[in-house]
């Protein structure tokens, strides 16, 4: 394994004409590149501050264009708002929803007897067929993009282990005004903060565009994404 | 007349290169022993595929829609062209500084409870990848689309260590049912319309609905229901990479259907194969590359999915991650100042969605995993060490003939590979490696008398003069319909207009000229 | 202004009518062309097919033929063909600095500064966008492939165009995608370049147009000879030979060849 990795560096390196380091496989030495800045000129961040109407406005049309329901709901409302929309998933009125150990158990302060709620942990992790059988996830986010209409969990404990927010055929995400930036740049910034976490980009619910590249939403991953956005308080 | 007098490479097909016969009823490609060379060379490949017309009209409909699409999110992108500069000087600075970005990749991956592997070529990389499904007594991986993976012709080899290699992406699931080969980087089965999908998927796939409509969505909930039971119970997966942060160790992978993040996060083991070439220098960066692949590729603002993981993340994901970094022919394209770019690709395909011959022909004229533009100078060069820049004896290089260097391809990169001026000068390398040769090769020779007539004026003159006295070729309405090869090529499908009675440098020494205006006094 | 004319090989021998309306054109406009006999070819047959050493000698003549624009002797150099300028601006250099000729790249950067397709001279540098033509046809525009996109031309051509008296300008659909001519490309993926043509061909005939213009003639050969062999009854003319074109001395149609029937009526 170790021959590999001398090999292969080795070629790397006479691939860029550094001394001493041999050929490549074609028995070429190339030569050295010249320095690289790299220019900046792009936005760092949108003319809109992060929770400000305009952006949060963004981020529905956005979300509504990949189909994805959206309602604007506060805080207060919540409660709710989430036992409302779990309850009509299911007609006979029965319903599983995952949720992470860490999440504001105050969101599920309105949840009927039709709703079984089942936490999952790292330490206590649900099999996936327990997943799969549950209908819905309801989980909290990192940050959000407005120009992209994108999502992003970050695997803290109000957003859970990534297998629950995928399993389940829905997802209920609240997403907090404040959490919502206008650029790309902006959430990588927040999300470079803890590069290590794992993090998935939701945009949507799961689509694909592989039959004649008409997009198609409802694959693999939740087949529905509800959006609970909730103003600054 | 031979071909050779075109310049053309003879057409060697290799008889032990093709595992199938032609006679699959879902297509006539089998499936090669090498996915970088397979088939005959480029122009007799197109020429059949030309012949079909269904191929055609289904290219055609498929790339009018994501052109359209790409144009459209693209252009509400304020700094597009500022994306595209960082885009591409941040290859750059990856490629003149690879071998430190990758020691601090491995050292990050390693550091967060990863495993880093190094494969020089194809064959080591798969020995790696089944070495691992079989030390997990995994008897089926599932398998995230990956061009690395397709390269190295991962799910042949596993085939023949015993291990299935399940395709979980909806078009490489197509491509797969119909033992096909993917024609398109990022929609394999572009080639396939609806209707012919919802057959693959009837005689295919066993538990399709036997009332399966070709409705797009009706088919992608088969795919959903037929794959379900092997996300949940798989205990490897094999992805590939778009993205891997060397100031992290991050890896990231850009999908659509959730089919990514079931491999990713559900078994046990995963095993990513990375080609070296597929660093970002750190973890900032991605907010350049996160802008630019999901416009270019499926023409969306944003793909559904994008999962990043650095090692292991106890408690959430696999509880083993090896990391496969894999050179097969890279090094060599690296060595090229040239060439050099083209490993600069973060396989979006807006350059085979433009191009007006990829548009044509499909992407299995190319014989290669990697077609179109992209294709055509990726291949050639992936595949130095075996003869794939060495000259016309080699069926690719054909490749870097199969453009007419139109610029659609340049204009749409979102990293600014020049492919035109790639192809030209990997002609050159083609040229100048048969120049050692033996033998009279008529284009050269052609090219060679070109030379001293065109590189001066009084020489050129006297042949534009000559030219004139074919005048009477054209007949009464000055066109040649049938003319000898190798114009015979141009006079099949047009026609040529026989030589004026005047050259132009005659006719301005009759209005304005000096005598010595004529040219050949000098 | 003082203005020499790079005619271009295959105009030279094969379509000298798009050389002569230069000419025309500018006399008109009351400038003086310059011819230098010396000139050839700009090289980019032998440079885009892979052959640079052979490259070389022709570019060092169009180089050195053309060098006295770097000094001044003439004002600018102009070529009617977007490729040809294109090969002048973005490879005479390569090719030179690649056979380590580094002077004479040199000398081509500076003869390149000055060069310009026909398009870029009346619109950049001669500050203007009605030419005083009269053409009263029905015509349509292909926006040649290099004219388009290693030239960045834009709507230059067409604005010239537009201001044409009495001309009826119809627009072309799917004007940017190319025709499949790329040179040798023609000859060695033959099959290839022929279905490309047949659907360039076919959105000309399209429009109704009687004549195609374009500002390069090597496309115009692939084109006016595909929608020939078709006897499609649209002719073929340079953009040149539209901008000369007056009242007082116009632009005569060439012949075109049209379906035996109607030849017969």
């Amino acid at each position: 394994m170790s021959d590999a990795r001398t090999e292969v560096l080795s070629r790397v390196r006479a691939a860029l004409g550094r001394p001493g380091a041999g050929t490549t496989p074609a028995g070429l030495i190339g030569a050295a590149p010249r320095d690289v800045i790299v220019p900046r000129e792009y936005r760092g961040a949108g003319e809109h501050p992060a929770g400000s109407p305009e952006v949060r406005e963004q981020l529905v049309d956005r979300l509504v264009d990949y189909k994805a329901h959206v309602q604007q709901v506060a805080e207060a409302d919540l409660p709710a708002a989430v036992a409302t929309l779990l309850s009509s998933l299911s007609e006979e009125g029965q319903v599983t929803v995952v949720v992470p150990h860490g999440l504001d158990k105050a969101w599920l302060a309105g949840m009927g007897d039709g709703v079984e709620v089942r936490e999952d942990s790292p330490a206590a992790p649900l099999p996936a067929s327990e997943l799969d059988a549950a209908d819905a996830v309801l989980t909290a986010a990192r940050v959000a993009c407005s120009e992209t209409g994108t999502i992003v969990l970050d695997g803290e404990p109000d957003q859970g282990r990534r297998a629950i927010s995928l399993v389940p055929d829905v997802h209920v995400c609240v997403v907090r005004a404040e959490q919502v930036v206008q650029t790309v740049p902006e959430a990588v910034r927040r999300l470079g903060a803890y590069p290590e976490r794992p993090q998935t980009w939701i945009s949507g619910p799961s689509a694909t565009s592989d039959i004649e590249l008409d997009r198609v939403e409802g694959v693999h991953g939740p087949r529905t994404l509800h959006v609970l956005l909730v103003p600054p308080s | 007349m031979s071909r050779t007098f075109l310049g053309l490479p003879r057409t060697l097909r290799r008889p032990d290169d093709v595992a199938a016969g032609p006679d699959e009823p879902f297509g006539a490609v089998p499936h090669p022993q090498a996915p970088l060379r397979w088939g005959d060379a480029f122009p007799e490949a197109a020429r059949q595929t030309l012949k079909n017309g269904q191929l055609r009209r289904n290219l055609g409909h498929a790339t009018q829609v994501i052109r359209a699409k790409r144009a459209a999110v693209v252009s509400e992108v304020p700094d597009w062209e500022a994306l595209r500069d960082a885009g591409s000087a941040l290859k750059e600075r990856v490629m003149a500084e690879l071998p430190e970005l990758l020691a601090e990749l491995e050292e990050n991956v390693t550091a967060r409870g990863g495993v880093v592997h190094w494969a020089r070529d194809a064959a080591e990389a798969n020995r790696i990848v089944a070495e691992i499904a079989k030390a997990k007594g995994a008897d089926e991986v599932v398998k995230v689309k990956s061009m690395a993976t397709q390269e190295i012709g991962l799910n042949e080899h596993l085939a023949a260590e015993g291990v299935a290699a399940i395709e979980t992406d909806l078009a490489e699931l197509i491509v797969q049912l119909a033992d096909d080969m993917p024609s398109h980087i990022l929609v394999p089965a572009i080639h396939r319309n609806r209707t012919e999908i919802r057959d693959i998927f009837l005689a295919r796939m066993g538990d399709a609905p036997p009332d399966l409509s070709d409705v797009p969505r009706e088919l992608a909930m088969a795919a959903r229901a037929h794959l379900r039971r092997k996300f949940l119970s798989a205990k490897v997966a094999v992805s590939g990479a778009n993205f891997g942060v060397a100031s992290t160790g991050t890896l990231a992978v850009v999908e659509s259907e959730g089919n990514g993040r079931m491999c990713l996060t559900l078994p046990e083991t995963l095993v990513t194969v990375m080609g070296i070439e597929k660093l970002v220098p750190s973890f900032e960066d991605l907010e350049v590359f996160l802008q630019l692949l999901p416009r270019s590729s499926t023409g969306e603002r944003m793909n559904p999915y994008t999962s990043l993981w650095t090692g292991v993340t106890p408690g959430d994901g696999p509880s083993e991650f090896h990391l496969i970094l894999l050179d097969n022919g890279r090094t060599d394209v690296l060595a090229d100042t040239v060439g050099r770019a083209a490993l600069h690709c973060i396989r979006c395909s807006a350059c085979l969605n433009v191009c007006p011959v990829y548009e044509r022909v499909g992407g299995h004229a190319y014989g290669s995993v990697y077609p179109g533009p992209i294709g055509a100078i990726l291949t050639p060069q992936l595949t130095a060490s075996t003869g794939g820049v060495s000259g016309h004896h080699d069926v690719n290089a054909a490749l870097p003939y199969a453009s007419t260097l139109c610029g659609a391809c340049y204009d749409v990169c979102p990293v600014k590979i020049d492919i035109p001026s790639i192809l030209v000068d990997l002609r050159a390398r083609e040229v100048d490696a048969d120049r050692s040769r033996r033998g009279v090769d008529p284009w050269a020779a052609a090219m060679k008398a070109a030379s001293w007539v065109m590189s001066d004026g009084g020489r050129f003159g006297l042949a534009g003069r000559v030219a004139t006295l074919g005048h009477a070729l054209g007949g009464r309405d000055g066109v040649i319909r049938v003319a000898p090869p190798p114009a015979s090529a141009w006079t099949r499908s047009r026609d040529l207009p026989a030589p004026p009675s005047q050259t132009f440098r005659q006719w301005w020494a009759k209005e304005h000229g000096r005598p010595a205006d004529e040219g050949d006094d000098e | 202004m003082r203005i020499a004319l790079a005619a271009t090989c295959i105009a030279d021998t094969m379509f000298p009518g798009a050389p002569r309306a230069t000419v025309r054109l500018l006399e008109r406009l009351g400038h003086d062309v310059v011819f230098p006999p010396g000139q050839a070819c700009c090289g980019q047959m032998h440079i885009n097919t892979g052959y640079f050493a052979e490259a070389v000698p022709v570019v060092r003549n169009h180089v050195e033929t053309f060098a006295p624009v770097a000094d001044g002797e003439w004002d600018a150099v102009v070529i009617p063909s977007g490729s040809c300028t294109g090969s002048v601006r973005h490879q005479q250099a390569m090719v030179c600095r690649r056979a380590g000729l580094d002077d004479l790249a040199a000398t081509a950067e500076a003869v390149a500064a000055k060069t310009y397709e026909l398009s870029e001279l009346l619109v950049d540098v001669l500050g203007l966008a009605d030419v005083g033509a009269w053409f009263p046809h029905r015509v349509t525009y292909h926006p040649t492939c290099h004219s388009l996109r290693m030239l960045h031309v834009g709507d230059r051509p067409l604005r010239l165009l537009r201001a044409v008296e009495d001309i009826d300008l119809v627009e072309l659909p799917d004007a940017e995608s190319c025709c499949g001519f790329g040179g040798t490309f023609a000859l060695k993926n033959a099959d290839t370049s022929a279905a490309m043509l047949a659907d360039k061909a076919g959105k000309v005939r399209a429009t109704g147009a009687e004549v195609l213009t374009a500002g390069d003639m090597s496309c115009l050969m692939h084109i006016g000879g595909g929608l020939s062999r078709q006897r499609a009854g649209v002719r073929t003319l340079h953009l040149a030979e539209i901008l000369a074109s007056t009242r007082e001395e116009p632009t005569t149609l060439p012949p075109a060849r049209v379906r035996e029937t109607e030849v017969a009526r």
